[in-house]
Order: structure tokens, then C-alpha cells, then sequence
């Protein structure tokens, strides 16, 4: 226990004077797994309900790839992608290797199964209950897909949070393709593997509370975000 | 909602964008975990972006892996601790010439009730037959790291082939490896940056140094734009002299961690 406790006192004391490195890593963290969460919800929602909505010849299939691919293994998806950006791979040119877009990409790849599939599943509850109305009102399939996401909002919210806590919480791809420079793409995650392997292991447990309660500011936020928006709409 | 959905949209193209756009310049600089956990390059990189203006960035892997990366064209410059991979490095075209910078020593670490009765030892393969002998616990690399090679060699040198339930490999650094050993009381090979600023070595001990083939140096080569014409020979080649150069020399060997140097350089040395 002396451990949780010594690493406790470590947190606390970063988070109250501030510490410049940490800031920076924390921001790094946020701006790369929000702005992957942001691209595989953009491209996930819209996605899961058009699976859940359109009819088409292999979609069970689709559900089943959506299903199993939420549980993509981050060190197999950064190999991936990295030999995708390795100067010697087809999109090396882009020069993307070892930068928070290539981190951006890596996370966005691991967090769009997982907004799909549970986007496909809320807006298939939802449909059951709407088909019927949707069909006497001569709904098109894009207008179907917008209501229930919209009907959904306050279900995908949950998703959408899912999705974070697998980017945040990632750390193999990250390492690949980011390649854990100081400071240009050295993440929570990423640091905490470093001062894990140097032997700071309160240091690195640290970190680890820091970042859990990161993760806990970001869903209290959301949570606190959507109440206040459904007070709005009553 | 959907304004702000565009809102967050635009914004996360502009965070994105952010990094890409800015005109930095720098390097990539593919190196080994006992350069980066060691924290060598914290201490000395500041002072060459302050002379250049070129900023340093660091990936550390093991060397074969950091060999492997500037192979496939993805770092400018390559820092690691293995002559004979990397002569092999250059030989091949992917790099353009070897320069020697500093070196240190491996030392076999273990738990200080030594079951394998090895403290005092100044003969590193004599060491390793009666941790074989004794089937005591050896936790090995085992990653195709510089450190890794050096073990192998030395276990050729003991003429014993280590396999069996006390060998194990960890497929990691030499952080995560003295952690493994650190927390199973077994012996284990380490470098002696890695294991000078190591925090975390709980009963661990240096049992066995001084033996000649516990020598570990460090070389530093450019990648050669002939086969990646990407290369950024100019700030790499600038990166390079630096280190060589008499005040790179000086910084690397003031770098210490409790007063006790780490790395000791020997640029000037031919044929390090």
C-alpha cells in the first residue's frame, strides 16, 4: 500500500504545482484521443445506422466484422498503419511516421469498430420501435439514418465515451507509429511505459491516477454536457 | 447540434493541422532504449538545438529494431551500440559512413545471495557456465537488442547453449527486463547506463565486470541519402559532428547520474 500511497502524493503535488511537462503530455493525450474520437464518430455513427437501416446482400457479415473488430489489437493495428507510413511503405511520401497525426490515425482505426457496432445496436433497438412510423411517412433511408441518430443522441453519447476510453487507454499502437519522442509524440500512455521501464514505478502509477482521472474529468464533462441539454430541450 | 458538430469538426482539423503546418526543423534520430532510459540525450540534446536550431527527435528501440527503422528510410540518423551490425549497416548502402562516440561496459547483475556463486568473477562467460550449472534464473533480452547480441556472444564463449525453464527471454528493454529480474531474484546482463540510473533494482546487485568482453560501444552513423533521398544529410551530418566534436565529447562525459559518469567518450579513438 506504501507504493499507492507514495504515488498518490506524486500525483498530487504534479497536478498542484503544474508541471510543465506533464501539462504538456496531458494536452498531447487529450488533443490526439479526442481528435480520433472526433474522426471515427464523424465516420462510425452515420455508419452504424446505415448498417442497422439499409438492407444489402453480405450485412450480416458487416455486423459480425463491426462485432469482432472492437476488439482490434492495438500493437497489430500500429504495425499496420506503420508499415503503411514507413518511408519505404505506400504512403511514406507523406512523411506522417512518428507525428500525432500518424497517433490520430492509430486510435481512430482502434475507436471506429467500437462506435459502429454500438451505434448499429442502439439504432437497431431505436428502428424497431420507429419502423412502422418511419414507413408510413415515406422516410428515405438517409432521413431514417438521421432520425435515429438524432432520437439516439443521448444513448450514442455512451458510445462515443466508450470510444474514448479505448483511445485514451491505448498504448501500443501510440508507441508504433508515434514513436514516444520527447516532445513532440510522448502521450500519458506512452510516458508511462518509459518510467515504467526505468524503474520509477511510483512515478509511472502516478501517472497512471493522473490519467484515470483525466479520463474521469472527460466523462463527468460529458455527462454534466448532455444533462444540461436535455434540461434545455423540456 | 449539427453547428456544433461542424464546430468540433473544424477544430479538430485545426488541431491537426497545427502540428503538420508549423516549419520545424528537425531530425529523427533512431537510437536504443539504454541511450533514452539512461536519460543521456535529456542531458546533452538541449545544448546542440541551442547551437543549431535543429531539434533532435529520439525514437528508442532495441538496436536491431533501431537498425531495422533507418533501414526502411524512417530516421535520419542512427545511434546505436553494435560494431558488427553496424559495419554490416554501412556495407550495405543504407548508411554512409561509422563514427565512434563513447562507450561503457555491460555488467551481470543478479540477487545478492548470488545462488549461483558468481560475485567476484572477473571472467563474464566463467560466470555464465555456473548460472547455467547451477540452473539458476537468468532473465535474457531476448529482443535482437545490442545487449541481447553481447549476451549471445558470451554464452558462445561459455560454450553452453541456454535453454530450459531458468533462460528466460522477455522480448524487451533492458528497463522492462531488470524489472522481470528485479522481481524474480534472477541474474541477468544489463548495461551499465541502464542499470546506474535504474530505480528500481530492490535486491538486485552488480555481481560479475571488468572482463574485456564486457566492452559496449557506442557508433553513430548517417543514413544514406543515396537509397533515401528524403534523408536529411545536412542537419544529420550536422548532429553527428557535434557529437564527435570536442564539446559533444565533453557533455556526454559529464552526464552522470549520483556522481557517477555513464558514458565515457572516445570519438577520437580509430577503430573504437
Amino acid at each position: 500500500m506504501n507504493d499507492f500511497g507514495s504515488a498518490a502524493v506524486l500525483a498530487f503535488n504534479m497536478v498542484a504545482r503544474v508541471d510543465p511537462e506533464l501539462t504538456r503530455i496531458v494536452l498531447l493525450s487529450l488533443r490526439v484521443s479526442l481528435s480520433a474520437v472526433t474522426l471515427a464518430a464523424l465516420i462510425g455513427l452515420p455508419l452504424g445506422a446505415a448498417v442497422a437501416t439499409v438492407r444489402f446482400p453480405g450485412r450480416r457479415a458487416v455486423v459480425v466484422l463491426l462485432n469482432a473488430f472492437m476488439g482490434l489489437p492495438p500493437v497489430v493495428v500500429g504495425l499496420g498503419l506503420y508499415l503503411l507510413l514507413s518511408r519505404s511503405g505506400p504512403l511514406g511520401a507523406l512523411g506522417l511516421l512518428f507525428t500525432p497525426t500518424a497517433m490520430v490515425l492509430a486510435q481512430a482505426v482502434l475507436v471506429l469498430p467500437v462506435i459502429a457496432a454500438l451505434a448499429r445496436q442502439t439504432a437497431t433497438d431505436l428502428l424497431e420501435e420507429y419502423d412502422e412510423h418511419l414507413r408510413s411517412l415515406g422516410a428515405t433511408p438517409l432521413q431514417t439514418i438521421a432520425v435515429l441518430l438524432w432520437d439516439g443522441r443521448f444513448s450514442l453519447l455512451t458510445t462515443v465515451l466508450a470510444g474514448f476510453g479505448r483511445a485514451a487507454a491505448e498504448v501500443g499502437a501510440v508507441m508504433i507509429v508515434g514513436g514516444n519522442i520527447d516532445p513532440v509524440t510522448r502521450v500519458m500512455t506512452t510516458a508511462i511505459a518509459l518510467e515504467t521501464s526505468r524503474g520509477n514505478l511510483p512515478l509511472a502509477l502516478a501517472l497512471g491516477m493522473v490519467l484515470i482521472a483525466l479520463c474521469l474529468a472527460v466523462n463527468a464533462l460529458a455527462v454534466v454536457l448532455r444533462d444540461a441539454v436535455r434540461r434545455s430541450g423540456h | 447540434m449539427v453547428r456544433r458538430l461542424l464546430a468540433v469538426a473544424v477544430l479538430t482539423l485545426a488541431l491537426l493541422a497545427g502540428r503538420a503546418q508549423a516549419d520545424e526543423r528537425f531530425i529523427i534520430v533512431a537510437s536504443t532504449t539504454s541511450t533514452e532510459d539512461s536519460g543521456l540525450f535529456k542531458a546533452i540534446l538541449p545544448a546542440f538545438t541551442a547551437r543549431t536550431g535543429i531539434e533532435v527527435r529520439v525514437v528508442a528501440r532495441g538496436t536491431g529494431q533501431a537498425i531495422d527503422l533507418a533501414k526502411r528510410g524512417d530516421a535520419d540518423v542512427l545511434f546505436v551500440h553494435h560494431k558488427p551490425s553496424e559495419e554490416a549497416f554501412v556495407a550495405e548502402g543504407y548508411g554512409v559512413e561509422r563514427r565512434p562516440v563513447m562507450y561503457n561496459d555491460f555488467v551481470l547483475v543478479g540477487p545478492r545471495n548470488d545462488p549461483a556463486g558468481i560475485h567476484g568473477l572477473t571472467d563474464a562467460a566463467e560466470a555464465l557456465k555456473k548460472i547455467a550449472a547451477a540452473k539458476a534464473p537468468f532473465v535474457s533480452r531476448g529482443d535482437d537488442s545490442g545487449t541481447h547480441k553481447a549476451e549471445a556472444a558470451l554464452w558462445q564463449a561459455a560454450n553452453v547453449d541456454p535453454v530450459g525453464g531458468w533462460y528466460r527471454p522477455t522480448g524487451s528493454g533492458m528497463g522492462p527486463t531488470l524489472n522481470t529480474a528485479a522481481a524474480m531474484g534472477a541474474y541477468t546482463l544489463a548495461d551499465r547506463g541502464t542499470w546506474v540510473s535504474f530505480a528500481n533494482k530492490r535486491d538486485l546487485a552488480v555481481l560479475v565486470q571488468g572482463d574485456r568482453r564486457l566492452f559496449n560501444q557506442y557508433g553513430v552513423i548517417l543514413a544514406n541519402p543515396a537509397r533515401h533521398p528524403h534523408v536529411k544529410a545536412a542537419d544529420g551530418q550536422a548532429f553527428i559532428d557535434w557529437l564527435v566534436s570536442p564539446e559533444g565529447q565533453r557533455i556526454i562525459g559529464a552526464y552522470g547520474v549520483h556522481g557517477a559518469p555513464l558514458f565515457f567518450p572516445n570519438a577520437d579513438q580509430t577503430g573504437a
